[in-house]
């Protein structure tokens, strides 16, 4: 409770940060995934530090709906990942490009 | 880093086991960040990001949020990336990825360069601007009673129907899970066809050989008439086939 | 009586409207008869009328009738009103009954014609157009009737537009027409500026409000718009094309009324001619330049029909001689009697090309008194009225003109003495040619050339006796014949047939008092007479036995002073290049261009920007983070700078 907030939003910024990096050069769909989680932990880290710093429990409700949302999501993405996997036996993000202009 | 926010909001100087665990915490939480992008092999990732979860759990701690570090845990590291987990197995993704190739021309310096401009102006930003400069106590206050107290007084009064909004989101997720991964609906008796004959697979655009017994053996493990079977057995054991 | 003077212009557009929906049903002759009917039954209304305006007793026998009010814009009120005085009355009178005459004469004229309905439909358009024209109680509506009859005798002149000649001869007739229309509208513009009205009563009273120089300029404008409708320098090349049409068409049209409406016009603004001498003086001077030249081109003609087109070009001229000098009474003295002699002369010579199965060559003609007596008798009459012998209308008509002309400008008098000369000849020479001498049209040689389409029944190349024309035909040459004969008996100021006694009120102040004494009339008449009698017996002697003489044909003469070719030269070619440059280079290169140009435009960034769709995701999420920056950026420079 001592520690300024200022610390823990530098670390999700970086945490999130780090997340975009992942997105943007791995090609495996299930980590570019994985890179996306980190990122929303960065956002639920921030949400919990304003909690803490405004003395609004709104900030952790709403931590509680991005864990439940994130589920949700994880669940039809790598459903869909199923899917194609089962059309072209690779999970290469870079195969995915039939919408090229 | 500024300390004049903390003494507006606590007067107080951080401790030294506060700083101690924060350090740790951090540490934990970037080396497995660092570890889900770096890592070749996906199962790898998905470890270094259970790593991950678990430190921002203890960040919650530090903050008071104690349910909600419960629930990271539960929820994040115990369900999500167990399907992560299984997802890998079972469809046989566990091969490396060639991570000094990189195909698309520029995309590894742009990404550089918009990742560190983009976190260098939050954090410009932050300092700028002050990070906080919202309302305070809209929600109720965030001490005073046990957390789970408070969340739950919050979620089913205040936010009342965002939750109930969400449970239907849940429903619609699973039932959207369950018809994406479905097997796609063949003619007749196709579980059996499929497994002996290779060649309805084969029409199937964009499939290779090797595929096609991937598949075909997928196939009769989830056939559509099973309806719930999640066939997650045998094909852990015949993936590699 | 007088309110039913609309009926004057509705019954000719009632027989234009019933022959436009019925015409084709009813055929050859009746199409013809309906359109008959029609303008004489106007006539018949016009005779009333014009014993109604006997009837009011005040000093300008003036009504106006306002039918509606057609355009109410503000500061210009516009009414669709009619005016009826002693001018529009003689006007209306002589268009309705020489218009009978000749819708008659074309019942049998035009007999055969595969587009027969639609002559007489024509025509009867062309009568409402004309009466609108002059019963117009302002200049807008003059204006319609002014451009109605253009119109109508672009499609009459056209009539056979599948003969290349004659579709360019309405082209051309239109064309030069709408050139003096320009100077018409610029009048009525400068006009409306000045005066904020068109109405010519309101005009008349203004006149000292717009000032000498407007005056003179929109008396000018009106004579540009008159030199296209009545054919005087420099836009009358198109009256000689004009008898492409057919013979009853250059009779109404080209001899009788549309020519005229120039002259109607000049007479009807006569306070402005009065305000400005300057302007009069030049119509005075066009019109002398005009009769001389288009005189002396007619003597060198072949074609009975351009003779006597250019006869109408020379006599117009005449008119606005009288005009410029301000003898309006013996302006429209003349134009009355040109009505009735000329459209005799041209139904004369109608009656010799049907005869001659369809030949207009005066060479090829010869011995007609023989053949078609009636014909002959009737030509005569009106030949020896052009001529101006004494006592036939003519001689009265034009000494009255040359006589104001001798008081006021007498050089323009000697100008006019000569063309007098000229005229008697060159009708004398026609007569010779076609009436005297031998059967030429007897002579070895194909035969008819011209392409009346009417009478391709008879035509089949070979000569046959020429024979004389129907009844119908004719009876119309007897009218007309008799009064181009006794039409000089309204020069008699103490007979009610007195055209002074008339008309005169009308112009008031703005009439010409010549002022000169008995003897100096005696004098004249005696000159005038003698002078065409002289050049009567001169023409005929000369061609009445010998058909060849080149040495009085000049080429340039013949050629109508090269006028066509000098237009073409300045005009025609420079509109052509700039013509076919528009049409390959603006057009294709920088219309075109600009257009597709555009297209191109869009089609190339088009195909930049799709570039950005790599279809790859992480171009996609680089995309997304790239914005992010962007907003970043902005919100700290915000933040920053205020």
């Amino acid at each position: 409770m001592s520690i300024s907030p200022t610390w823990y939003l530098s670390l999700s910024v970086v945490l999130f940060a780090i997340g975009a990096f992942g997105v943007l050069v791995r090609r495996n769909v299930l980590i570019m995934f994985m890179c996306v989680e980190l990122m929303l932990n960065a956002a639920n880290l921030a949400f919990v530090t304003f909690a803490r710093t405004l003395h609004d429990i709104g900030g952790q409700v709403l931590v509680f709906f991005v864990l439940v949302v994130a589920a949700a999501e994880v669940v039809v993405g790598l459903g869909i990942v199923v899917a194609i996997f089962r059309r072209r036996a690779s999970a290469n993000a870079d195969d995915l490009h039939m919408m090229k202009g | 880093m500024t300390a004049w926010i903390d003494l507006v909001v606590t007067g107080a100087h951080p401790t030294i086991p506060d700083v101690g665990v924060f350090a740790v915490a951090a540490a934990i939480i970037l080396a497995g960040a660092v570890g889900v992008v770096v890592a070749r092999n996906p199962v790898h990732s998905a470890l270094m990001l259970v790593m991950t979860l678990f430190g921002v759990a203890v960040m919650f701690v530090l903050q008071q949020a104690n349910f909600l570090a419960a629930v990271q845990v539960i929820v994040y590291a115990g369900a999500i990336v167990v399907l992560f987990l299984f997802v890998i197995m079972f469809l046989g993704v566990d091969r490396e990825e060639n991570i000094a190739v990189e195909p698309l021309r520029g995309q590894r310096p742009l990404a550089v360069a918009l990742v560190v401009l983009g976190a260098t102006g939050l954090l410009l930003l932050g300092e700028v601007s002050k990070w906080t400069t919202g309302q305070p106590h809209v929600a109720g206050t965030d001490t005073g009673a046990p957390n789970v107290n408070l969340l739950g007084k919050s979620l089913y009064t205040t936010y009342l129907f965002p939750f109930e909004a969400t449970s239907a989101l849940l429903i619609i997720a699973v039932v959207g899970a369950v018809v994406l991964a479905r097997r796609p609906p063949a003619t007749g008796d196709a579980a059996t066809d499929e497994a002996t004959s290779g060649s309805t697979a084969a029409d199937r655009p964009g499939e290779t050989g090797a595929t096609t017994e991937a598949v075909a053996e997928v196939g009769p493990a989830v056939a559509p008439a099973d309806g719930g079977a999640t066939g997650t057995t045998p094909s852990g054991a015949e993936v590699d086939a | 009586m007088l309110q039913v003077t609309y009926l004057i212009i509705l019954l000719p557009l009632v027989g234009f409207g019933v022959l436009l929906a019925a015409g084709r049903r009813l055929g050859d002759p009746a199409a013809g008869v309906v359109g008959t009917c029609f303008v004489g039954a106007s006539f018949l209304v016009s005779v009333g009328v014009y014993l109604a305006l006997l009837g009011v007793h005040a000093p300008v026998r003036t009504y106006s009738q306002n039918l509606w009010t057609w355009i109410p814009v503000g500061g210009l009120q516009v009414h669709a009103a009619l005016y009826v005085d002693p001018l529009s009355m003689t006007m209306v009178l002589f268009i309705t009954g020489i218009s009978a005459l000749i819708h008659l004469y074309s019942i049998e004229y035009m007999k055969g014609d595969k587009d027969y309905p639609k002559f007489f439909l024509y025509m009867n358009l062309f009568v409402a157009s004309m009466l609108i024209l002059v019963l117009g109680s302002n200049l807008l509506v003059t204006f319609v009737g002014w451009e109605g009859v253009g119109t109508c005798s672009y499609w009459l002149v056209s009539f056979w537009f599948t003969r290349d000649s004659a579709a360019s001869a309405g082209k051309k007739a239109f064309v030069y027409n709408r050139i003096g229309d320009v100077g018409f509208l610029l009048a009525i513009f400068l006009v409306y500026d000045r005066v904020h009205s068109l109405n010519y009563q309101v005009i008349f009273a203004n006149i000292d409000k717009i000032g000498s120089a407007n005056v003179t300029a929109i008396c000018l404008l009106l004579l540009v718009g008159v030199m296209g409708k009545s054919a005087q320098i420099p836009l009358f090349p198109w009256l000689a094309d004009a008898m492409e049409g057919p013979t009853p068409v250059s009779a109404l049209i080209h001899a009788a009324t549309m020519v005229t409406a120039g002259v109607y016009l000049l007479c009807r603004v006569s306070p402005l001619l009065h305000a400005s001498p300057a302007a009069a003086l030049t119509i005075a001077i066009v019109g002398a330049a005009t009769a001389f030249v288009a005189a002396t081109i007619a003597c060198a003609q072949q074609d009975i029909k351009k003779v006597l087109a250019y006869s109408t070009v020379s006599q117009l001229g005449y008119m606005f001689l009288a005009i410029g000098c301000g003898a309006y009474t013996a302006a429209i003295f003349l134009m009355v009697a040109h009505a009735f002699f000329k459209g005799l002369l041209f139904l004369g010579a109608g009656s010799v090309i049907h005869g001659l199965h369809d030949e207009q060559d005066l060479k090829r003609m010869g011995n007609l008194r023989a053949y078609l007596p009636i014909t002959f008798i009737t030509f005569a009459i009106g030949w020896l009225a052009i001529a101006a012998v004494p006592p036939l209308s003519g001689f009265w008509a034009k000494g009255d003109v040359l006589d104001n002309t001798w008081a006021a400008h007498p050089a323009l008098w000697v100008v006019g003495i000569v063309t007098a000369a000229l005229t008697a000849y060159y009708m004398s020479r026609l007569t010779g040619l076609a009436f005297f001498g031998r059967d030429r049209w007897a002579d070895d040689g194909d035969g008819a050339v011209q392409l009346d389409a009417a009478h391709a029944h008879h035509a089949d190349g070979v000569s046959s006796e020429p024979h004389e024309s129907p009844w119908v035909m004719t009876v119309p040459l007897w009218i007309l014949s008799f009064f181009a004969a006794v039409a000089g008996v309204m020069a008699i100021s103490s007979s009610q047939f007195s055209l002074s006694n008339w008309v005169d009120p009308v112009f008031g102040a703005t009439l010409y008092q010549n002022n000169l004494s008995t003897a100096a009339l005696w004098i004249l008449a005696i000159v005038d007479a003698l002078v065409v009698i002289a050049f009567v017996a001169i023409g005929l002697r000369l061609w009445s036995t010998r058909s060849d003489r080149p040495v009085l044909e000049a080429a340039f003469l013949r050629g109508a002073w090269y006028i066509n070719e000098l237009y073409d030269t300045v005009f025609g070619r420079p509109s052509e290049r700039l013509a076919a440059f528009c049409a390959e280079v603006v057009d294709p290169r920088i219309i075109d261009g600009a257009v597709n140009g555009v297209a191109g435009a869009f089609r190339g960034s088009g195909t930049l920007l799709r570039r950005t769709q790599t279809g790859y995701v992480r171009n996609y999420v680089a995309g997304i983070a790239f914005g992010t920056v962007v907003v970043l950026g902005f919100m700290l420079t915000r933040l920053w700078w205020g």
